[in-house]
């Protein structure tokens, strides 16, 4: 990468560039660690479990075959399908339109209030800002009991039925996520040029179609870019159904999502390889679907 | 025993015990370490070197150091006390969920360490009754019938009390507390009504409808637990969990016995007669506060439930127990179980000698047994010393201790103790049916398949 020089100078000269770069690595180093440990090592030891039995001889794809057979996997896929569905139609509609709305606001101080308060929730670590859920959707308890009672519901039980357990997961997952996005979203919009929002302002465009036809376009990639991480995180989910089972005492969201039937693989059966051919399912399901929102949206195109 | 997890369970509910918010964090990053580490070979059966084979089992090298005991908050006094009684024992007395509702850490942390190779326990509480079916496969539990309990205490525990302890005739774990179901009712109110207390089901029943129709608001029963099952299906000898082996179970639950009890509870709920509340939510105690009349349950309801101000807050003099109402031509008499918990004993101890000692001492002396447990002891010399000072309290309107001694004997041992939690798939099959208003004989076919499933993942043949 360097070629051989004799010339003092320039060998000084590149001497600056290098000591930038080894800046650089040591800032990245923090990260490269963290993933190694965290992040790669797990993988490559689940992706072996995923092949191997419990007396480490290789299986082929028997783990996933099997595992695929239990009678929870089929409805563990459907669960987080359907919650997939709603959760990111959600994200992506309203957080685009709670962000335009936001940046058209005029007045200064409500703007900064609000953007505020959109980010409270995800100011919470995820397990608190799921328990709040619990007490809100508990009758006896909640806030919002006039309102449980209105809809007919009179106890827990009744509130987390299996069928609204979908729905319950996004409007929890959105409430604590979504704040986060929002502001991300208004950042993005303050980049758009404002020679450009100005030109289109003197065509004529009023705020809808200058929403329709320039933010929301070159929102496109922030949009995509939520949509993917949003999509790997949903697939995981873990902690919303797992408490609602925990305080419902196991009457709802037993086994609901993939994630919380590999732990059960893992620690209730203790078959760790049928627990990692899941993981390994799921990462592969969020890497496909990442590739076609990367592919479609040419997420990557620097024009 | 189940006392005081389940009040615990149920109360901390909404109450968010850090320790339930703490698990499920733990459980993102255990399901992460699990995958880094580990050799993957399942169920090892605790392998140490330098150690011989001795009371039926190969024993660590031991070594001194602290004991390491494991409880739930309710027995933490129960550790506390043998400290006190033993000032030179180093104690480390750690407290966990004690495994309440299901939650499986100590199955979780078992199998962690038995990979690793170290980090076990001494001695450990659990209130999972069914906790020996695979703590014994997993190697973590000692044998005790072997030679480190002698049988003259073994022989002293209460008739089938060891019964959830004992594989292939070896004991290896000892009960702390006997959970058998009794009827519980309002005496003064049931005399000022007119009714005589039920010893049949038809008789139970036709009260149950009666109080329906007559005094609106009043109950005989509640069946929104988890741990409904126990308490009817259980008593009515409903073959839901017939453990017949190691690894086998028969499942027939759309047998009459079954039939019989569903179609009772059915008709009681319709009539509101029967509360599908949960005896542990807040609900229960603002609605049915003064208006229970009859109630099937536990014998630690009494403390957990109706004596206590998180609770019915009932008086003092009201309260009685007879026992459970039979269906004719059964005898003899049985009765269901709630719960009910287990000392387990670490094969891997270091310090067997002082885990032996603590583990005979916190199981059998009257220190704490008689004196202090929340529940009904199961080594039987304690449990009349408890009795006597239940009675003695004054709480009763009848004299309970022969009703308790009769029916702690009367437990139906059709029902076994597998891996796989009755209570978690009946919380999660037909308690929402219930809450939707769903008749529960109609959900019998798919109770008997969640069973069926629920026990073939955990490695059971199922027969029908």
């Amino acid at each position: 990468m360097t070629p051989v020089t004799t010339d003092p100078a320039r060998a000084r000269a590149r001497r600056a560039p290098w000591r930038a770069v080894r800046a650089g690595h040591a800032f990245v180093a923090g990260y490269v660690i963290l993933l190694a440990a965290f992040g790669i090592v797990p993988v490559v030891y689940g992706i072996y479990f995923a092949f191997t039995n419990a007396g480490n001889r290789w299986t082929g794809l028997s783990n996933f075959i099997q595992s695929a057979q239990d009678f929870r996997y089929v409805a563990a896929f459907e669960h987080i399908g359907v919650y997939l569905t709603i959760w990111l139609a959600a994200l992506v509609v309203l957080v685009t339109a709670l962000a335009l709305v936001l940046h058209q606001l005029p007045v200064w101080g409500i703007s900064g209030f609000v953007r505020f308060l959109y980010y409270i929730p995800g100011a919470l670590a995820g397990v608190a800002s799921v328990l709040l859920w619990l007490f809100m959707l508990d009758p006896s308890v909640s806030p919002a009991a006039s309102f449980l009672h209105l809809l007919g519901y009179g106890t827990f039980s009744q509130v987390i039925a299996p069928s609204h357990l979908a729905i319950l997961f996004a409007m929890i997952a959105f409430w604590t996520g979504a704040g986060g996005w929002i502001v991300v979203m208004y950042g993005a919009l303050n980049n758009i040029p404002l020679d450009i929002m100005e030109a289109a302002r003197i065509d004529g465009a009023g705020a809808w179609r200058i929403a329709r036809y320039i933010q929301i376009p070159m929102l496109r990639k922030w949009i995509v870019y939520m949509a993917i991480l949003a999509f790997a995180v949903g697939a995981q989910l873990f902690v919303e159904p797992q408490l609602v089972s925990e305080a419902s005492l196991g009457v709802g969201g037993r086994d609901y999502s993939p994630n919380q039937l590999a732990y059960d693989f893992a620690f209730q059966n203790n078959n760790v390889n049928y627990a990692a051919a899941i993981s390994i399912e799921l990462l592969v399901l969020s890497l496909a679907v990442a590739a076609v929102f990367v592919t479609r949206s040419r997420f990557f195109d620097a024009s | 025993m189940a006392l005081g997890i389940r009040a615990a369970r149920a109360r901390s509910r909404l109450r968010a015990s850090s320790a339930r918010v703490a698990f499920a964090v733990g459980a993102v990053a255990l399901a992460v370490t699990v995958a880094a580490c580990g050799n993957g070979s399942s169920s090892s059966s605790g392998s140490v070197s330098g150690a011989g084979a001795k009371d039926g089992f190969t024993q660590a090298a031991q070594t001194s150091g602290p004991l390491v005991v494991w409880v739930d908050s309710t027995r933490v006094p129960a550790a506390q006390a043998y400290q006190k009684a033993h000032p030179n024992v180093k104690l480390d007395i750690v407290t966990y969920d004690g495994d309440a509702n299901g939650s499986n850490t100590l199955q979780t942390k078992v199998s962690l360490y038995n990979r690793t190779g170290s980090g076990w326990p001494d001695v450990v509480f659990s209130a999972e009754n069914n906790e020996i079916a695979w703590a014994q496969p997993a190697g973590f539990t000692a044998p005790l019938s072997k030679g480190l309990i002698p049988d003259s205490v073994l022989n002293n525990f209460s008739p089938g009390a060891l019964a959830p302890c004992t594989v292939d005739g070896t004991v290896y774990c000892l009960r702390n507390d006997l959970a058998p179901t009794l009827l519980w009712y309002n005496a003064p109110l049931m005399k000022q009504w007119g009714y005589q207390v039920p010893t049949t089901w038809a008789q139970y029943e036709q009260i149950g409808q009666e109080v329906a129709r007559q005094h609106p608001g009043y109950i005989v029963g509640a069946a929104g637990d988890t741990f409904t099952p126990e308490i009817y299906m259980w008593a009515s000898q409903c073959q839901a969990n017939g453990i017949t082996g190691i690894r086998s179970v028969t499942v027939n639950v759309t047998s009459s016995d079954c039939q019989r009890m569903a179609a009772l509870l059915d008709t009681l709920l319709a009539d509101k007669s029967m509360s599908k509340l949960s005896v542990f939510s807040s609900a229960f105690d603002k609605q049915e506060q003064g208006k229970v009349l009859m109630m099937p349950g536990p014998v630690w309801y009494t403390g957990a439930i109706f004596n206590t101000t998180s609770g019915l807050n009932t008086p003092k003099g009201l309260l009685a127990a007879a026992p459970m109402p039979q269906w004719p031509g059964t005898t003899p008499a049985t009765t269901g179980n709630v719960g009910g918990g287990l000392w387990l004993l670490s094969a891997h101890s270091a310090h067997l000698a002082e885990a032996v000692s603590f583990l005979e001492w916190v199981t059998t002396n009257d220190a704490y047994q008689a004196d202090m447990a929340p529940g009904l002891p199961a080594y039987a010399p304690a449990a009349s010393k408890w009795l006597a000072n239940q009675q003695n309290s004054g709480y009763f309107a009848n004299n309970i201790v022969p009703v308790i001694q009769q029916t702690a004997g009367q437990v139906w041992q059709g029902w076994g103790y597998g891996k796989f939690s009755q209570e978690a798939i009946w919380a999660s099959t037909v308690t929402p049916g219930i809450t939707s208003g769903k008749a529960i004989v109609s959900m019998l076919p798919s109770w008997q398949t969640a069973i069926t499933n629920y026990a073939t993942a955990a490695g059971y043949q199922v027969s029908h």
